[in-house]
């Protein structure tokens, strides 16, 4: 297995320019660019109904786009959509494994459909059947299957023909937590084997996994960049955690005071966007003292993805 | 805020031992929790945890194999009918009409729960006020969009003030910003005394729970605030970002100490036995010639809480 | 039982029955359409029937019959035959379905032995048409006949009055099977109550199972019985309207008398549509998906209807056990109701008895109905 990083092929695999989708008066996909480079794992983060899928089956060739460029593994997504389909992986929401096949006889059944030949289709199968942890079990039907078992053996499938570049939609949905990080584990070996991994999810902390992420909301790509760099930038300011007794009470009188951006209820603590948080710590910690209230703490922390997310679409109260 | 020792506030939800059987597959085996009002209690848990059965079972609308339900002193296996007077549910699914529009979807709850005209039509009124929805009365449920059906789900559910309120899983996939102003419509309810169970798959939803419960396979690992499920972890948790996250995972993974490794896409997160052991970390790193961009320590997230509870359960060594 | 959850079940049924373009079509226009397919379509009147003659006695008599025959509307007499083997090859083809042959002593038989004997030959690939077409060539040979017996009296000085062809008289008393259009439409009219109620109600519970808003319908305080009425009012009320689109087309456009009295007529309809309403419901509520409900719904009201009540074919030509399942189909009563409401004008006694079977059926299937609903996910 080599490492993608010393490949030395750094052209992007995937670019996608300025790119439009409509269905009628309602615009899926509107104007979003980024590429992806090899063995990258870029993320697509958003709600439902944020254009997420629709960018997939575009990039999949399985929708036409109304306007812009997409260009998967050097092709022209609008020129030639059936060239793409055989160079791509394509791991779909509900996994599309056949309930009442065993693995065997789905592995075999998508070997065929995406052209896998004779001499090399046994070596694949063991691999997809080493990989999902199947060894044993073959001959079960994918029905009697739990979630996990299921969500590798359907990356199994995805990747039977090698494809250079991977879609998965929502892979980890009705997934638990140890099985999605099996799985983030095989993500990242295939990456570094130089696949390229394209992962649409709403689900905010998954968005750790991936090299880079993409916000999306809307239709539109609301940021780009690392983890990191989004947690840390796409925030205008700094959090800070506050507790107490009967803190919640004071949400009014902290909403006024000087440098702050925004206060709201978290549980059983108030989370308080700040202009500079060495500044308005103490300043709060008095103010709230003076104020009768007990027991209070206040400490900085990270913002989550969500936190980014909810400022940058314009988090007004 | 509600304190750990809960005398003053009523118990309004009382839950024990459920069980509950689907021919072979035991969705819920054993199940104990109680609410007060004016508490949010958190079913959190992966999908097939039994959150939804659990949910279901409260609201009536299954019964458990063994176990009892008391709401708002009304035995709910005894007299169901009843105890759906003063409870509302929000399913999966909603409820909404998508024929009909926000104006009649609500007409239709209130008048199925008989609340008085003019109640329901004041307290209507100012719900969509409060969630900017007023313009859109006559609009049909179906042209909303998800974050809007959420709240007039909410709002359908709201509109005979119960006393109890169970959501199940009621923002799954919909945007943050939505998401915040749902939660601040439960914290508005909260300080009005009604008692919620909310389950949820987003293991990070967990943190705005007052009380959660932890649930896997069917049980309930751990029930209790946010801040003791944290303290439950002992050590600390470390973020390490560099450009080669496996190499980084393999090094660290051999260092005393250590208890778990998760890759992650820039780097890896390390779950340290004590705060200590960050320093050794990074010095081992640097004699290794490992390529290290930042090191520093971070609050665990529930998924790690709950991986960790889960492996110590199990009595499992954590994923390496 | 709260007549504000009925009603506001009511309300929301309507509201959604007017704002569903399939539920709109199968309500107004199906009924419409079957109408007018059925009126028009359907006829088992035998008339035209291709007719061959062979006459081998070619006298005056025989041409006396021939004629007769031609002249009949229900016969379209074709040029005649020769021999038997175009005979033959009429019946083959298909250009005749009815061959007479008049021997070669007809004329001489008559006048020596007061009698002769006429050959028909029928082609019964289609029982209901060859027994019809025989009918009707014994009638012509009776009108016949009777010509000449009174030609026999007058010829020999009697007097006797003169016996005048009982042509439509004759039809009716000897041939239950002839059902004109003045019979079918009320058993139209069965059978399109009987697919617009069962069409409606089967899709109405399983549609909230489809589009998930049972669970919730189920977490609130909603009675079984609140819902099976609030659900049902607005189907009953669609339904009937259809059946006044329907009874006044089959009265006023197709002119089918109507002797009876418009109340029992309204009475029985909507004993009828109670009962295909709780069928359809019962079957909602067992079958959760609207495309499965609205099959088993179709085949449990439909067929029975057309085939068994009476409409189609007649119940007394059915074998026993046969006869003894129609009396399970709610669709003979009704069929009956109907055929003595408009055609008979009978008196109440008549129509008491099927009206007490009719009403018996509606209370048991909404009782079953209304007992069929559990309020549980599982």
């Amino acid at each position: 297995m080599t490492d993608a990083t010393s490949s030395g092929n750094t052209a992007p695999q995937i670019v996608v320019e300025n790119l439009v989708k409509r269905f009628g008066d309602f615009v899926a996909v509107n104007q979003v660019s980024f590429s992806v480079n090899r063995g990258e794992i870029m993320g697509f983060l958003g709600p439902n109904g944020a254009g997420k899928s629709t960018l997939l089956r575009v990039l999949c060739g399985l929708l036409h786009p109304n306007a812009g460029r997409a260009i998967v593994a050097g092709i022209d997504v609008a020129q030639d959509p059936e060239a793409v389909r055989r160079r791509i992986g394509y791991m779909s929401q509900k996994f599309s494994l056949y309930n009442d096949m065993s693995v065997v006889e789905n592995l075999r059944f998508f070997g065929g459909v995406y052209g896998v030949s004779r001499c090399d289709i046994q070596d694949r199968l063991h691999f997809a059947v080493d990989m999902a942890g199947l060894n044993g079990r073959e001959d079960s039907l994918v029905g009697t299957l739990a979630g996990g078992w299921k969500q590798r053996l359907a990356l199994g499938a995805a990747i039977l023909h090698k494809p250079a570049i991977l879609f998965l939609d929502e892979p980890t949905s009705g997934v638990d937590p140890s099985s999605r990080r099996r799985f983030w584990e095989l993500i990242h070996s295939l990456g570094e084997d130089g696949v390229s991994v394209l992962v649409s999810t709403h689900y905010m902390d998954e968005a750790e996994y991936c090299h880079r992420i993409a916000l999306i909301n809307h239709g539109k790509l609301i940021a780009l960049g690392t983890p990191q760099e989004l947690k840390r930038h796409a925030l205008d300011g700094h959090l800070l955690e506050l507790s107490g007794e009967r803190i919640g009470d004071a949400i009014a009188t902290l909403d006024q005071s000087a440098g702050m951006h925004n206060v709201a209820m978290f549980g059983s603590t108030l989370h308080a966007l700040v202009d500079d948080a060495e500044l308005r710590m103490p300043e709060f910690q008095a103010q709230l003292t003076a104020a009768g209230y007990a027991s209070i703490t206040i400490r900085r922390i990270e913002p989550s993805l969500e936190d980014s997310f909810v400022q940058l679409v314009g988090g007004k109260k | 805020m509600p304190t750990a020792t809960a005398t003053a506030a009523s118990t309004l939800i009382e839950v024990g031992s459920l069980e509950k059987q689907f021919g072979a597959v035991t969705a819920v085996r054993g199940i104990s929790f109680s609410v007060r009002s004016g508490e949010i209690f958190g079913l959190v848990g992966p999908d097939g945890a039994g959150k939804t059965t659990t949910t279901r079972m409260l609201a009536g609308v299954m019964r458990p194999d063994a176990g009892s339900i008391v709401i708002d002193g009304v035995n709910v296996l005894e007299q169901p009918e009843l105890a759906k007077r003063h409870v509302s549910y929000m399913p999966q699914r909603f409820g909404l009409y998508e024929d009909l529009t926000v104006y009649e979807n609500i007409r239709f709850y209130a008048d199925l729960f008989e609340v008085n005209r003019k109640v329901w039509q004041e307290r209507a009124g100012t719900m969509l006020a409060a969630a900017d929805m007023t313009p859109f009365l006559k609009r049909l449920a179906g042209q909303l969009s998800g974050g809007m059906k959420q709240k007039l789900g909410l709002i359908c559910s709201l509109v005979h003030t119960p006393r109890v309120l169970l959501l199940d899983e009621p923002t799954t996939g919909v945007d943050p910003l939505s998401r915040r102003e749902f939660w601040q419509i439960l914290y508005t309810l909260r300080s009005e005394g009604v008692a919620m169970v909310l389950s949820t798959a987003y293991l990070d939803e967990a943190e705005r729970c007052d009380r959660l419960a932890l649930m896997n396979a069917g049980q309930i690992m751990f029930c209790d605030t946010p801040t003791a499920l944290k303290a439950r972890m002992p050590g600390a948790m470390l973020e390490i970002l560099g450009t080669s996250p496996r190499r980084l995972r393999n090094a660290v993974s051999a260092m005393p100490g250590v208890l778990g490794v998760l890759l992650v896409g820039t780097g890896v997160h390390v779950h340290i036995d004590d705060p200590q052991r960050a320093v050794q970390i990074q010095e081992m790193l640097t004699a290794q010639d490992i390529p290290v961009h930042s090191l520093q320590t971070v609050s665990p997230s529930v998924e790690d809480l709950f991986i960790a509870l889960l492996d110590q359960d199990i009595g499992k060594a954590p994923v390496p | 039982m709260k007549w504000r959850r009925v009603r506001a079940i009511t309300i929301k049924e309507a509201l959604q029955i007017v704002r569903d373009p399939r539920s709109l079509m199968i309500a107004l226009l199906i009924p419409v359409l079957q109408m007018f397919l059925l009126g028009y379509g359907i006829s088992l009147d035998v008339k035209h029937l291709p007719l061959c003659i062979y006459d081998q006695d070619n006298t005056t008599q025989s041409h006396d019959l021939l004629h007769r025959f031609s002249a009949s509307p229900y016969f379209d007499t074709r040029p005649g035959l020769h021999n038997y083997a175009e005979v033959g090859r009429g019946l083959d083809t298909g250009n005749c379905r009815l061959v007479i042959v008049i021997p070669t002593g007809f004329s001489k038989g008559l006048a020596d032995n007061g009698g002769s004997t006429v050959q028909a030959l029928l082609d019964a690939t289609d029982t209901n048409t060859a027994s019809l077409a025989a009918n009707y060539a014994r009638a012509v040979i009776a009108g016949y006949s009777a010509q000449v017996q009174l030609d026999a009296i007058q010829s020999r000085g009697g007097q006797m009055q003169t016996v005048t062809p009982v042509e439509v008289r004759a039809r009716v008393w000897f041939n239950e099977d002839l059902i004109s259009r003045n019979f079918i439409i009320p058993g139209v009219v069965a059978m399109v109550m009987a697919i617009v109620g069962s069409q409606l109600s089967s899709l109405t519970i399983a549609r909230e199972w489809e589009r998930g808003t049972m669970e919730l319908l189920i977490s609130t305080p909603v009675q079984p019985m609140e819902l099976m009425l609030g659900k049902l009012l607005p189907y009953f009320a669609v339904g009937m309207l259809d059946a006044c689109i329907c009874l006044a087309l089959a009265m006023f456009w197709f002119d089918v008398p109507f002797r009876g009295t418009l109340i029992a007529l309204f009475f029985t309809t909507g004993l009828f549509l109670l009962v295909v309403l709780c069928i359809g419901y019962y079957v909602s509520v067992s079958i959760r998906s609207q495309v499965g409900a609205s099959q088993v719904a179709l085949i449990l009201t439909m067929l029975p209807t057309t085939l068994l009540s009476g409409f189609s074919f007649p119940i007394d030509q059915m074998p026993p056990v046969v006869q003894g399942v129609t009396y399970l189909i709610s669709g003979r009563y009704y069929v009956t109701l109907l055929k003595a409401l408009f055609l008979k004008g009978a008196p109440w006694s008549e129509l008491a008895a099927p009206i007490a079977c009719l009403t018996v059926y509606a209370a048991v299937m909404v009782v079953l109905a209304a007992r069929s609903f559990h309020k549980t996910l599982d």
